[in-house]
């Protein structure tokens, strides 16, 4: 791990910061576009594990911290809404060791079903966050991020979006550790339970101990935060930040501009002098006006953007009509192809049966969302990971029995680890009348952040063999009354048989239709082969490995 | 010199648009630049359109190549060129693939180093960059193959430049 320069994305950049701050462990769920940052991190030699979901990820990210370990959780932002729980009370907590907490956002929904901005969470949760504008401050507010989290005690949120997380630039590494040389607490147990046991008797104080120490960072934040001014007219002040800043930096170079990297809690002093100098003074910040509306409520007079901007992106082109005060139509942008589930995807089968079989479906998150898609429009419904099975047993018992006799739930394989296991507890617990039908497409893969590894697949995060889940197998302890694998590749006609059959039954039932993603199957042949290998191979062999 | 130059690759997932542009921006680095490079993942494999921008010159702000400012748009598949089209500076070129004589093409999958080769030759970045790249982003057993494709890019360039003169 060397200091030369290095052309790096955002979620790279990340993982090198991790591995030179002495990360002993990572952790997170796989989500665009915050990927890339866990499995850089393995490749670069640190330990790093899918959990089931966020909200487990957080969990043993916690753990390992009481633990005294350095620690990176990694998220996409709808995982955090997931993980929000432990969140919002480790927060109270007094950590022994670095928790950063990475939340990625996807302002414009490349690849996500809603745009929500993440930055509410900081003052939501009263935990700092840093917001890194290009790679090298991915690196570099990384490493701070640890630094304040064991100054202060306490989770630090690393805020990164899109063309953060997936922008390559360049970065000056600065902080790779000396060989041998120990970084970061050593773990070791330290009882110290009114620090770590948030009952009310303990939670009152700690909540008092929280909000002291964002008073003391916001100080930190005024003397020696990670804002910058770049010089400029002092007609136009601009305040930006993350990727904003660096649009407002092209589009209007000539402006005097503050950039701010720890946005909660606000540098409101610096603003203050920064404002003071300025005769107009304009807030570029993608999504909600979180910034801007904290401007206001200190008494800095800003202005912002107008609403149409609020949606998508920002892009030089956007931020100059900002300036402008343009608010005229934008130009559309042009229409691409759409993607679509992949020639040979074993979904394609299972769409053509419910649409042909006129089901009510509800669906899920993953490629197979696609199936919403002509040439199969056979998906009635899709919110959030693992809604599939509530929604479905929602429609279930309100809809006229023939029309509740057509719904069905789909949800792909690593979605009902995440978030299916407890639809399928109330499936049990609370029948509907009509019985219920959930189909889990099983790929052996998460398929659409690009074939991660889970629970069900029996791997781990760098693909070798562990503990493996079959959803049968869970499914029947659990209670459901019908449980039916269907192999793809020799059934012809037999899902069509099966729906038609257990629809008409008022019992509770469930198909795993499995056959594994056409684009993974030849690494999971791969990895099968690779475990098999090593299982044979005599124990002189294996040290070699 | 020009100040910044500005490429878009674009094509559907699958044909190596994103590793094109993993190339390009790692040639202009070891150039010596200071380089940007944007593209979104997650549905890129999907089929759909894909498109990455590169940004390279002394100093490099917004990752993404602003409208109607390419200096360069490479397109891999005919049905994308008029969809980025627009991406285009008034006198910025289109390289697409119907400059090749697709027979002359040993493999298809190479189209993307082929297209690269097409166009270094409207790029201040000198061949040993290119190479170096080529080899840094490829496994050892595409190297042979991609150096081929690259030269026939280039030379298909040159060509055209000869018969414009």
């Amino acid at each position: 791990m060397s200091d030369s320069p290095q052309l790096l994305s955002g979620d790279e950049a990340i993982a090198l910061a991790a591995r030179h701050a002495g990360v002993r462990l990572g952790t997170g769920y796989p989500g665009t576009p915050s990927t890339e940052i866990l499995e850089t991190f393995d490749r670069l030699g640190g330990r790093a594990q899918w959990s089931p979901n966020e909200k487990v990820a957080l969990e043993v990210g916690l753990g390992a911290v009481f633990g005294g370990a350095r620690t990176l959780v990694t998220m996409k932002h709808v995982g955090l809404n997931v993980a929000a729980d432990p969140l919002f009370t480790a927060a109270y907590t007094d950590l022994a060791a670095g928790l950063v907490v990475v939340s990625a956002d996807d302002p414009g929904m490349a690849s996500s079903q809603n745009e929500q901005d993440n930055r509410h969470y900081a003052r939501a949760a009263s935990l700092p966050m840093l917001e890194p504008m290009d790679s090298q401050e991915a690196y570099d507010f990384t490493l701070l991020a640890f630094e304040l989290s064991e100054r202060w005690h306490l989770p630090v949120m690393l805020r990164i979006t899109t063309r953060v997380c997936h922008s390559k630039t360049i970065v000056r590494p600065h902080d790779a550790p000396v060989p041998g040389e120990a970084i970061g607490p050593e773990p070791g147990f330290r009882r110290d339970i009114p620090a770590r046991v948030m009952i009310p008797a303990y939670a009152k104080p700690a909540h008092r101990r929280l909000r002291q120490k964002l008073t003391e960072i916001a100080a930190w934040n005024d003397a020696e935060g990670p804002n910058r001014v770049f010089a400029g007219h002092p007609q136009v002040g601009l305040i930006a930040t993350g990727i904003a800043a660096m649009h407002a930096r092209e589009a209007a170079p000539q402006a005097c501009l503050l950039t701010i990297g720890l946005t909660y809690p606000l540098p409101l002093e610096t603003i203050r002098t920064f404002a003071a100098g300025c005769e107009r003074l304009v807030v570029l910040e993608e999504g909600d006006p979180v910034l801007l509306d904290a401007l206001r409520a200190a008494g800095i007079p800003a202005q912002g953007k107008p609403e149409q901007y609020r949606f998508g992106e920002l892009t030089v082109a956007r931020v100059r009509r900002i300036l402008a005060g343009d608010e005229t139509a934008e130009p559309a942008p042009p229409k691409g192809k759409p993607p679509e589930l992949c020639q040979g995807c074993s979904h394609r089968g299972v769409f053509e049966v419910l649409r042909d079989m006129n089901c009510i479906v509800a669906g899920d998150i993953g490629c197979y969302t696609l199936g919403v898609l002509p040439p199969f429009q056979a998906m009635d419904t899709c919110v959030c990971m693992g809604a599939s099975i509530g929604v479905g047993l929602g429609l279930r018992h309100v809809l006229p029995e023939e029309e509740a006799r057509r719904v069905v739930s789909v949800i792909g394989d690593s979605t009902f680890v995440h978030s299916g296991l407890t639809g399928l507890a109330e499936m049990v617990y609370n029948p509907p009348a009509t019985g219920h039908v959930v189909l889990i497409l099983d790929n052996g893969t998460t398929a659409m952040t690009g074939q991660q590894e889970h629970p069900g697949t029996g791997r781990t995060l760098n693909h070798d063999a562990t503990g493996r889940i079959h959803f049968e197998d869970l499914a029947r302890a659990m209670g459901v009354k019908n449980v039916h694998v269907v192999d793809f590749q020799a059934a012809d006609g037999t899902l069509e048989g099966l729906l038609k059959d257990l629809l008409t039954r008022s019992e509770t039932s469930l198909i795993v239709a499995r056959q594994p993603c056409v684009l993974a199957a030849p690494k999971i042949r791969f990895y099968e082969k690779a475990a098999a290998d090593r299982s044979t191979a005599c124990p002189s062999q294996v040290v070699d490995d | 010199m020009k100040n910044i130059y500005n490429v878009v690759i674009a094509g559907l997932g699958g044909q190596g648009v994103l590793k094109a542009s993993d190339i390009l921006a790692d040639a202009a680095f070891r150039a010596g630049y200071d380089v940007k490079k944007s593209e979104l993942h997650g549905m890129s494999q999907r089929g759909g359109s894909v498109s990455s921008d590169v940004r390279f010159g002394p100093q490099v702000w917004s990752p993404m190549v602003p409208t109607g400012e390419a200096d360069v748009l490479v397109v891999l598949d005919e049905t994308q060129v008029e969809v980025n089209r627009a991406v285009l500076a008034p006198n910025g070129v289109l390289i697409g693939p119907d400059r090749l004589d697709a027979a002359a093409l040993k493999n298809k999958k190479s189209l993307n180093v082929t297209l690269l080769g097409a166009l270094s030759a409207h790029l201040p970045i000198a061949s040993e960059h290119w190479l170096a790249a080529i080899h840094a982003n490829l496994a050892p057993k595409l190297h042979k193959l991609n150096e081929q494709s690259f030269a026939l890019g280039r030379a298909a360039a040159a060509v055209r430049e000869a018969a414009a003169v």
